[in-house]
């Protein structure tokens, strides 16, 4: 599948040097505004196409199959005004909200039939990293209330992080209501400038109503298959203490370790996302491509 | 002398103290003594401010919205204030509705180097008209000079003026003195410091900080607050009378504040306990000795290893959620020795 990527900031660029490991994939272009930029010379010096004139680059390509938008929410709903009209797949890493919210297994893409070009959400790394376990759980229990609080490195909270900080909690929480099915939701975002960098992690806090034939165990396993089913396109996810369990509440701390392509493993905030998109790249060539093989 | 302006922070810091825990009809009647003794201002929310009640730092017992409607019927003369920390707070959730109630003061903080995260929140503030203190929280991690560019920042947003507050209590007062002459020389906007009083120098690092040029201050009736707690208010008002600097309170009417805090909330008031004391040698924030404590007895751990294992991995406000990792990691620790 042919993709292009714009936005060369670090997402972009971590997106670029994932995707140059997979055959199934083709970086037609990395589009940015600045020709300095540090992302536009890591794809020039892997002979990737690079562009400086942003969307208007991206239109001028004749075959493409996925745009990656790594720019900003307000940049993204431009870009997709731009782009909705030509059979191209979207997959949005901005907290812009046009499409459906992608989660790998859990929000997967909508069947064929009713959209044959989609404009997927990755959501926030928050959402990302606790929508898995919030899902699974709340198959088993029925959850009055979710809340997450994940701390970051601040290296790895970029421009757009900070000045979107209302944003991530807002679509951070909605994505959790739809997982969970709570009325209520709440997310936390905590920034820690220490040195060396913290390790992204995520708490998640869940209540709820206590059932006679509650099982510790249950929970436990359950917490278990979900955190593996994670580490299958997140390897560096894993329990960061023992899960607590009481009869109302459960909470589970996660530490979210990135690959390390391009972004510093410690920021597995920015990698989780990335590592979803992949898994979206890899849903779509399932469906588009490989039925056609 | 300047008029110093004293923010009283006792139903707002002080919540820490009490597990967030005041009740409508607490707010009101302190509000109502803390107006009639002519404090200019009276901070009102959970510990953390607006947004913040949760399992990761404590649930308040009544809603934002009820505390500060509350605090609103009961105030005229003195102004309202609220806290807010963005990555807790947000623009269209919470500063809204603080100002649809009619708050008059807002403080927008964020950890002492991410003065960044504050600019919207500050924007949207002063597009309502209202003034907006830019607030730098946990001020001993980072250098003067750091400190000072961030307040500038702050300042660009359109912060009226700045704060930076010790809230693990780590300060001595040549620090105090140090940062608020930075600040002052860097922003032209008048400077503010908000104490803890986890090394017992409350009182004593608000006079270093009005030495230096501070004109604004905070304090909270019995010296309630996260940890060790605040300077104690209705110490601290006769003591800068003593000095000299007026403050437009009345001394004498701020005791039947106090009293009143005293009879309907604060308990026996904070004390700097062992704890308290981990807390602000080691640099961790005052409102964890709490969560700590708990987690210490949950798990069987000596509460003053996990005071010290937070201040080695520099944790900053709202990180509560390690508490219990460390809790965990102590107690294998101890276990395999």
């Amino acid at each position: 599948m042919n993709v292009a990527i714009l936005g060369s900031g670090q997402i972009g660029t971590d997106l670029l040097i994932k995707l140059s490991k997979l055959a199934e994939f083709n970086v037609v272009l990395v589009a940015g505004r600045r020709a300095d930029s540090a992302g536009l010379k890591v794809a020039a010096e892997m002979g990737i196409p690079t562009s400086t004139s942003g969307i208007d680059g991206v239109l001028a390509l004749t075959k493409l199959d996925v745009l990656i938008d790594c720019t900003s929410a307000a940049d993204h709903i431009n870009h997709w005004n731009s782009v909705k009209d030509l059979n191209l797949h979207v997959l949005d890493m901005t907290p812009a909200k046009i499409g459906d919210v992608y989660i790998p297994n859990v929000l997967p893409i909508k069947e064929k039939s009713e959209q044959a070009y989609v404009n997927l959400n990755l959501v926030t790394c928050g959402g990302q990293s606790s929508s898995p376990l919030v899902f699974a759980l709340s198959n088993i229990l029925r959850i009055k209330r979710v809340e997450i609080a994940s701390n970051i490195a601040s290296l790895s909270a970029g421009p757009a992080t900070r000045a979107n900080i209302d944003e991530y909690i807002d679509t951070t929480e909605k994505v959790l209501a739809v997982v969970s099915g709570a009325p209520e939701t709440k997310a936390i975002l905590v920034l820690n400038p220490a040195v060396p960098p913290i390790t992204m992690q995520t708490t998640i806090y869940i209540d709820f109503e206590s059932a006679k034939d509650f099982v510790a165990q249950t929970i436990i396993d359950e917490i278990n298959t979900s955190i593996r089913g994670m580490q299958g396109y997140v390897p560096g996810v894993r329990l960061l203490m023992r899960p607590v369990i009481t009869s109302e509440r459960i909470t589970i701390t996660l530490q979210v370790k990135g690959n390390g392509d391009y972004l510093p493993s410690y920021s597995g905030n920015l990698d989780i996302i990335n590592a979803a998109a992949i898994h979206a790249l890899y849903d779509l060539y399932r469906r588009d491509v490989e039925v056609n093989l | 002398m300047e008029k110093l302006i004293i923010t009283d922070v006792t139903l707002r810091d002080g919540s820490h103290g009490i597990s967030h825990q005041l009740r409508a009809s607490d707010i009101a009647k302190y509000c109502q003594a803390a107006e009639s003794s002519g404090v200019p201002i009276v901070e009102v929310g959970h510990g953390n401010g607006l947004g913040a009640s949760s399992a990761l730092i404590g649930f308040s017992l009544i809603s934002d919205e009820e505390m500060l409607i509350a605090a609103r019927e009961n105030l005229k003369k003195t102004k309202l204030g609220i806290h807010a920390i963005p990555g807790l707070a947000t623009r269209k959730r919470d500063l809204q509705k603080a100002l649809d109630i009619g708050v008059d003061s807002f403080r927008i903080a964020s950890h002492c180097t991410e003065a960044d995260t504050t600019k919207k929140h500050i924007e949207y503030v002063r597009k309502a008209g209202k003034e907006a203190v830019g607030v730098l929280m946990m001020s001993h991690m980072a250098e003067p000079i750091v400190l000072g560019e961030q307040a500038k920042l702050m300042v660009e947003y359109g912060a009226t003026s700045i704060l930076i507050m010790d809230s693990a209590g780590a300060y001595l007062p040549e620090d105090v003195s140090e940062r608020i002459k930075v600040l002052f020389n860097e922003t032209g906007v008048p400077v503010g410091f908000h104490a803890h009083n986890n090394l017992g120098m409350g009182i004593a690092n608000n006079l270093s900080a009005i030495k230096a040029g501070a004109t604004k201050l905070d304090g909270c009736a019995r010296g309630l607050g996260a940890g060790a707690g605040n300077a104690q208010i209705e110490v601290l008002v006769p003591v800068l009378h003593k000095y000299g600097y007026e403050t437009g309170i009345n001394q004498i009417d701020l005791l039947d504040a106090a009293d009143i805090a005293d009879s309907n909330f604060a308990g026996n008031g904070p004390t700097i306990s062992s704890l308290s004391l981990i807390s602000g040698l080691n640099g961790v924030f005052s409102g964890f000795v709490k969560p700590v404590m708990a987690a210490a007895k949950e798990y069987g751990v000596d509460a003053k290893e996990i005071f010290i294992e937070l201040g080695r991995r520099k944790v900053v406000a709202g990180q509560e959620n390690l508490i219990i990792e460390v809790a965990q990691e102590l107690l294998q620790r101890d276990s395999t020795l």
